[in-house]
């Protein structure tokens, strides 16, 4: 049952997620995929981190992808992230001037990740943050959170989301390095699990 | 001790039986795979064990998650998605034509998203590094494409069908043959990744991947149909695919849901 009927009334079943597996690093990632902000932009931050397993090990193989508005909290819709080379079949990389808002970064073998994008501003009542949706080998289906950047004390305080998941809150918020640089590290599993989200 | 298709055939009537008698008690139909589905080994300890915090999108449509990323004609080039043409020669294999149209959860189109694909070549050999099954590699096939959906949401791939593999789950476990598919909708809520099979597999009821779905009616969703009128003459035979996105967007929450 493969060709979905339109026609009725009711809401058509989804199609079931499945796992990233361990091959698709010659098919998802691509260059320039962890630069999403425009060069030399005054709002640029580095947002980098591990993704831990249930035992506190590093993935080598899960992806993160990003996506969040500009600093004046407008969302991009912006083509161009992955813009591909017609000559050579490969990719270009983004073109340094105009801003996606998305990209796509692979923990490399330490497990570690990392992002340069713009500052994200406030939309909506909440505190600004950064989605986030991670995939591995051995996750049945990706998982989303958000990254929310320290400093506005009284703005995370009054976010819905930090405020209904209490002493949790911590995994959401990235820590402060200095010089625009935040650490975000993704728990799956275990002792400081990191907040997970499910949108409805 | 080495674990056996056995042991593993016997985990997966038993989640399977649990998800039947949830259902019977009155538990809702589960569409996804359950991220703690154990005889998939490489979940085990990367599954979270908090339930996810719902978030209620209607409560606050300004969400940076209701709106997708955008993708256009310079993401692609004129042949991403013809995956026989992306070396000098013609892969080995046979040519298959993959089509289907990706839709909303209210069956309305998704039109200009990106849809990525990746796979084994005919042998069952993936293109990757990493990758040590004892196949051969075939010089003119990636196994890698991508394509923008139309204005009715269609997509069309033409490729090689993919070999099954064998992978070290278990002791003889081997994946049916697939396609990876990468998919972003209307929202970015409603990103989805997930693999195509195709019809009367022998190794369905094998697969701890397939059967982690464990919905009889939602794994049938994942199984291509045959389509003869897609199958191009002289060329390839083809297989229709739809896909369905979950999760709310934007527009979602404007029609009032």
């Amino acid at each position: 049952m493969t060709k979905t009927d339109t026609s009725g009334p009711e809401q058509v079943p989804p199609t079931p997620s499945h796992t990233v597996g361990p091959f698709y690093g010659y098919a998802l990632p691509f260059r320039g995929g962890e630069d999403i902000a425009p060069l030399g932009h005054r709002d640029t931050i580095t947002v980098h981190g591990y993704v831990l397993d249930g035992a506190g090990e590093p993935l080598p193989d899960a992806l993160v992808e990003l996506w969040g508005p500009r600093p004046d909290g407008t969302v991009p819709q912006v083509d161009g992230s992955l813009r591909r080379d017609p000559a050579t079949g490969g990719h270009l990389g983004r073109n340094g001037v105009e801003f996606t808002g998305w990209g796509r970064s692979q923990t490399d073998a330490d497990g570690h990740w990392y992002a340069r994008t713009l500052r994200p501003g406030v939309r909506g009542r909440g505190a600004p943050y950064l989605s986030v949706c991670v995939f591995a080998r051995g996750l049945l289906m990706h998982l989303f959170t958000r990254i929310y950047l320290p400093g506005d004390e009284a703005a995370l305080a009054a976010d819905p989301l930090l405020v209904r998941v209490g002493d949790r809150r911590d995994t959401l918020i990235a820590g402060d390095e200095g010089e625009g640089a935040y650490r975000f590290d993704i728990r799956l599993q275990g002792e400081g699990e990191t907040v997970f989200l499910e949108y409805r | 001790m080495s674990l056996t298709q056995q042991d593993i055939d016997r985990e997966i009537a038993a989640r399977h039986a649990a998800y039947e008698k949830r259902l019977a008690d009155g538990a809702p139909v589960e569409h996804h795979p359950r991220r703690d589905y154990t005889p998939y080994r490489s979940s085990v300890l990367r599954h979270p064990v908090q339930p996810p915090v719902a978030i209620d999108s209607a409560q606050d449509p300004e969400l940076v998650e209701l709106y997708s990323p955008a993708f256009g004609e310079r993401d692609i080039t004129e042949i991403d998605n013809d995956l026989t043409r992306h070396h000098r020669g013609e892969p080995v294999g046979e040519r298959i034509t993959v089509s289907g149209r990706l839709l909303d959860r209210a069956g309305r189109p998704v039109r200009g998203q990106l849809i990525e694909i990746w796979q084994a070549n005919s042998a069952g050999r993936y293109a990757h590094r990493r990758e040590q099954h004892d196949a051969p590699l075939d010089p003119n096939f990636t196994g890698a494409g991508r394509t923008l959906t139309d204005a009715e949401g269609r997509y069309r791939f033409t490729t090689i069908q993919p070999g099954p593999y064998p992978w070290r789950n278990h002791v003889n476990a081997w994946r049916p043959a697939h396609i990876h598919f990468s998919v972003f909708g209307a929202a970015f809520t409603q990103r989805l990744v997930t693999q195509m099979y195709f019809p009367n597999d022998p190794l369905f009821p094998y697969d701890p991947i397939l059967q982690s779905v464990t919905d009889d009616a939602a794994r049938q969703r994942l199984i291509a149909t045959y389509d003869h009128g897609l199958s191009v003459p002289e060329f390839s035979l083809g297989y229709h695919w739809d896909i369905v996105l979950d999760g709310p967007s934007a527009t979602w929450t404007e029609e009032g849901r």
